[in-house]
């Protein structure tokens, strides 16, 4: 699309490493090869996939405007990146940041590239990745001869592939930290990049490093691999390792990491990683992309044969140097600041308000004493072209250019000496940048949803903009255990915004309503964000989208007036149970008709009528309540009934009744009469063959494995349950009657339409 | 190079019209259903796309309609708002033919969004107080060379096109980081340009 693409090989040449170079030029003559129609179409999905170029909403050239589905006629016409993916669709471009390490001069290339090719805007993900969107495919080459011209690969940023390996942002600042665990994430990362063991996952894989177990900043318990310094004394001598969890993921059903090790060695960190590499390779799916993710396999073969698997495979591999060549400069690894040290006393002393608050959330101070590390917090994880060169000059006039990106979206300057906060926060108010509430209730985490990923459901980013819109107006009036609560946003089920490890977290559904459908969102509640991740919550309600900021106020008015002295919100949740904060916002539940208030149906920041199918709206108003939804309701109070007897430990009744859900999601799709005496058998067989055997009940991203959950739970109910089992039964029976929503919204859609 | 070569590969040419005053609080708000509804009208020439939100961002792009050859955005880059032409497909023609091409679309969309019911009264473009940029590093550095080379093509189309008046052209040269930039400003010109249609 750029007129200068091509100039960009040449100018470029003496300054990007030569593999590098190499790469994007085998990777631009695919490109070439594939407009040609000789790479077929899946090849090259994958092969873009894993330089990060991914694709994005509509992008298979349908989109609905509001009135209808439109079809957007590109100049290239039928060509395509990948199935059902459009040439000319924009795209999304995903640029690796291993452990959110960058200097000044990547966030100048960095503001050049949102400028240039992007629509102004560079992107903190949840990963400590950036991303550019609306990209589109033949710009990518120049993008990556750009980037790797300052030493930044955009390989195995997607598909099947180890992801960004993220870190601690204040590793090596840390007070908590055990050592800096920055140089071996760095090995790590680069060790496995374009490994031979790495190429042939059936799924992602992702690994983060911690410098402690406490804090949160690097989760290590949602990571295929999460390691957590640790360091013990053996002869004489303090030695380096780290504490080793395996098979944790959020996804649609979360899944806690599982202890590995208590100790590894540093000498052991590349060789291990490369050996379970290895096994997932092997022994993990690959045909069933949804049950392919290393958790799944973890718990397959079961911790201890697992661990079993790793070391015959650790004990086989042919020894490699490059495992602890890094070491000697590891243990002498350390930054060093640019400025003297130096103290400001108070910390929140001169200027005024503005900055007062300011340094009360967004300051810490490091462990070196007259140095602190700044948080620039970015809303939406979003930061112009001009914002990043300010902080690109902020970076080199107050740190060693010292910047990490934050899996919380945001950005960290490291090493600021005291005394120049005054100044620092008058140039990062000048650039926009002084926004205070890092890491309080308005530092709101959200992926990007139905702004631009496929698979969204509601509008995660626009429902986190209207909550940061009313955080800022309520300013400092919100208590302080209000405003250290987190919130996370997920567009869908599949958990990009860790909605799972959030005090309040969301996910988008959709229900039907009035032959509409309306956007709603999930209430979880009760996620452990400390201690790496350390606990999930359970859905409690679904509350209409426009209802949510109410929902939220509700909530936190509820837990202020009625927590105990010291209380944490999680316990407060465990306290008070589920089934009171659900009564607390039921009435939130009910929609109105359309043509009593249609801005129920339409979605944050988006004015165009809610759908989730290219599909018109029925016309059984007059309807009251059908015996499907009467079933449907119950499947919704007997799924949540069943968190309720597992949080009280009683494990089989909740499976018994998560199971019995399910049973009344289909009993309701297939328009059974309430109480009808048909056998359960009868139900899941007729249920298969008219629901999933047709593919109706499929969902377009995940395909049957909600339907699989229903059928496996039926065959599985005779087994004696355990406690992860049924907490992952509980939350596979509310996806499971999530999608009875959407069948059914589909269904009665397409009989109106006839 | 010659004067003509160097000219010649020169595209990607943005062309943002300030709004006539401070624009009310949230008036970004409307541009969401404003440009939703062009996408369904096909109000632009252009393939038009999705509507980006980010109003959320400070100074930022405003609200962006994605278009496949041009995005159209109520911009607030600098802290001023305008309506902002940003052309992402090659465009024909010489470069002053481009750059008049950029400056025309920016103005039709201009006028358009002012039509528009939930801007009447409210909101309102000068044609003839702009800034032209050239989305396009490589071919057109922020440089004292570009500036020379430039300088004269721009010169004659606003003339052209806002009429004989004093006519201030000013190069935004400060920051060598930035792409090549140019204010026109013509404000004491006629406010009726000469377009090409």
């Amino acid at each position: 699309m750029k007129a200068s693409n091509h100039l960009w090989r040449e100018r470029l040449a003496a300054e990007m490493p030569p593999q590098l170079a190499r790469e994007i030029d085998v990777f631009e003559s695919e490109l070439t090869l594939r407009k040609q129609g000789k790479i077929e179409e899946k090849v090259f999905a994958e092969t873009r996939l894993r330089r990060g170029c991914y694709g994005q909403r509509y992008d298979n050239g349908q989109r609905h405007d509001g009135i209808a589905a439109r079809t957007l006629r590109y100049p290239s016409g039928e060509l395509t990146k990948g199935p059902n993916t459009l040439w000319d669709a924009p795209g999304m471009q995903r640029i690796k940041v291993p452990f959110g390490g960058l200097n000044a001069r990547q966030l100048e290339v960095l503001a050049e590239l949102a400028e240039e090719y992007a629509d102004g805007i560079a992107h903190v993900t949840t990963r400590q990745d950036f991303q550019l969107h609306f990209v589109h495919i033949e710009d990518t080459p120049a993008i990556m001869r750009r980037l790797a011209a300052v030493g930044i690969t955009t390989r195995e940023a997607c598909g099947n592939s180890v992801r960004n390996v993220t870190g601690c942002p204040l590793a090596g600042v840390c007070r908590d930290e055990v050592f800096d665990v920055t140089p071996y994430a760095k090995a790590c990362a680069y060790f496995l990049l374009g490994h031979p063991d790495c190429q042939d996952f059936g799924r992602k894989f992702k690994i983060s490093f911690s410098g402690c177990r406490d804090k949160p900043c690097a989760l290590a318990r949602i990571h295929d691999i999460g390691l957590v310094a640790a360091a013990r004394m053996e002869d004489g001598r303090l030695r380096r390792g780290f504490e080793v969890y395996v098979g944790g993921g959020l996804g649609p059903v979360p899944y806690q990491a599982k202890l590995f090790t208590e100790f590894l060695p540093v000498e052991e960190l590349l060789p291990t990683a490369q050996a379970i590499a290895r096994i997932f390779a092997r022994l993990g799916e690959k045909k069933n992309r949804n049950r392919a993710r290393l958790k799944f396999l973890v718990e397959r073969l079961g911790i201890d044969e697992f661990r079993r698997l790793v070391a015959e495979e650790r004990a086989a591999l042919p020894h490699d140097p490059a495992w602890t060549s890094y070491l000697p400069e590891a243990e002498r690894f350390e930054e060093k600041p640019s400025r003297s040290p130096s103290r400001l006393v108070p910390l929140e002393s001169s200027n005024g308000g503005g900055f007062a608050r300011w340094t009360a959330t967004n300051v810490y101070r490091q462990r070196q004493p007259g140095y602190v590390t700044v948080t620039v917090r970015l809303p939406l994880g979003d930061i112009t072209a001009h914002q990043l060169r300010k902080l690109a000059d902020a970076a080199r006039r107050y740190t060693p250019e010292a910047v990490r990106t934050t899996v919380e979206q945001n950005i960290v300057l490291r090493w600021v000496s005291e005394a120049d906060l005054p100044a620092l926060y008058e140039e990062l108010k000048q650039a926009k940048l002084a926004a205070p509430g890092a890491g309080t209730i308005a530092d709101i985490t959200a992926c990007p949803g139905t702004d631009t990923c496929k698979l969204g459901i509601s509008a995660s980013r626009g429902l986190a903009r209207e909550l940061e819109r009313r955080f800022q107006q309520a300013g400092e009036t919100l208590d302080h255990a209000a405003r250290s609560l987190r919130i996370k946003i997920s567009g869908c089920f599949n958990s990009c915004g860790q909605h799972h490890v959030a005090d309040l977290g969301f996910y988008g559904v959709s229900r039907n309503k009035y032959n509409y459908t309306v956007p709603h969102f999930q209430v979880v509640l009760g996620g452990q964000w400390s201690e790496n991740g350390g606990a999930y919550g359970l859905a409690v309600a679904a509350v209409p989208s426009k209802r949510i900021p109410e929902a939220v106020d509700r909530i936190t008015k509820k837990f202020l007036a009625e927590r105990s002295d010291g209380e944490t919100f999680q316990q407060y949740v465990k306290r008070t149970g589920k089934a009171a904060l659900k009564q607390a916002l039921e009435d939130l539940m009910e929609v109105p008709p359309h043509e009593v208030d249609a801005s129920y149906y339409t979605d944050w920041g988006d004015a165009r009528e809610f759908t989730t199918e290219d599909i018109g709206v029925g016309e059984c108003a007059g309807e009251v309540v059908s015996s499907a939804d009467f079933q449907l309701a119950a499947s919704e109070r007997e799924v949540f009934e069943a968190q309720l007897l597992l949080d009280r430990g009683e494990v089989k009744a909740a499976a018994k009744l998560a199971l019995e859900a399910m049973l009344h999601g289909a009993r309701a799709l297939l328009n059974l009469p309430q109480n009808a005496a048909v056998e359960d058998q009868v139900v899941v067989d007729e249920f298969r063959r008219q629901f999933y055997d047709t593919q109706l009940f499929f969902d377009p991203f995940v395909g049957g494995t909600f339907a699989n959950h229903f059928f496996r739970a039926w065959e599985s109910r005779n087994e004696p349950p355990t406690p992860d089992g049924v907490r992952r039964l509980v939350s596979e029976a509310q996806l499971f009657i999530d999608a009875c929503h959407s069948c059914r919204g589909r269904t009665a859609a397409g009989a109106a339409k006839r | 190079m010659p004067h003509s070569a160097a000219l010649e590969p020169i595209q990607h040419i943005n062309v943002k019209l300030f709004a006539l005053a401070p624009a009310p609080e949230g008036i970004l708000d409307a541009a969401i259903p404003v440009f939703h509804r062009w996408i369904q009208e096909g109000a632009c020439p252009e393939l038009l796309i999705d509507v980006a939100d980010y109003r959320h961002v400070p100074d930022g792009p405003g609200v962006i309609l994605i278009g496949h050859e041009a995005n159209y955005s109520l911009d607030c880059e600098g802290g001023r708002l305008g309506l902002l032409y940003n052309r992402k497909t090659r465009s024909d023609g010489s470069f002053e033919q481009r750059l008049r091409f950029s400056y025309e679309r920016a103005l039709q969309a201009a006028q358009l969004l002012e039509r528009e019911q939930e801007f009447a009264g409210i909101l309102k473009f000068d044609p003839a107080c702009l800034e032209v940029v050239v989305n396009d590093r490589l071919l057109a550095p922020n440089t004292e060379e570009t500036w020379r080379l430039l300088q004269p093509h721009v010169q004659s189309v606003f003339r052209e096109v806002l009429g004989e008046r004093a006519l201030a052209l000013d190069w935004a040269s400060a920051d060598p980081r930035e792409r090549f930039r140019v204010r026109v400003d013509a404000s004491a010109a006629s406010r009726e340009p000469k377009t090409a249609a």
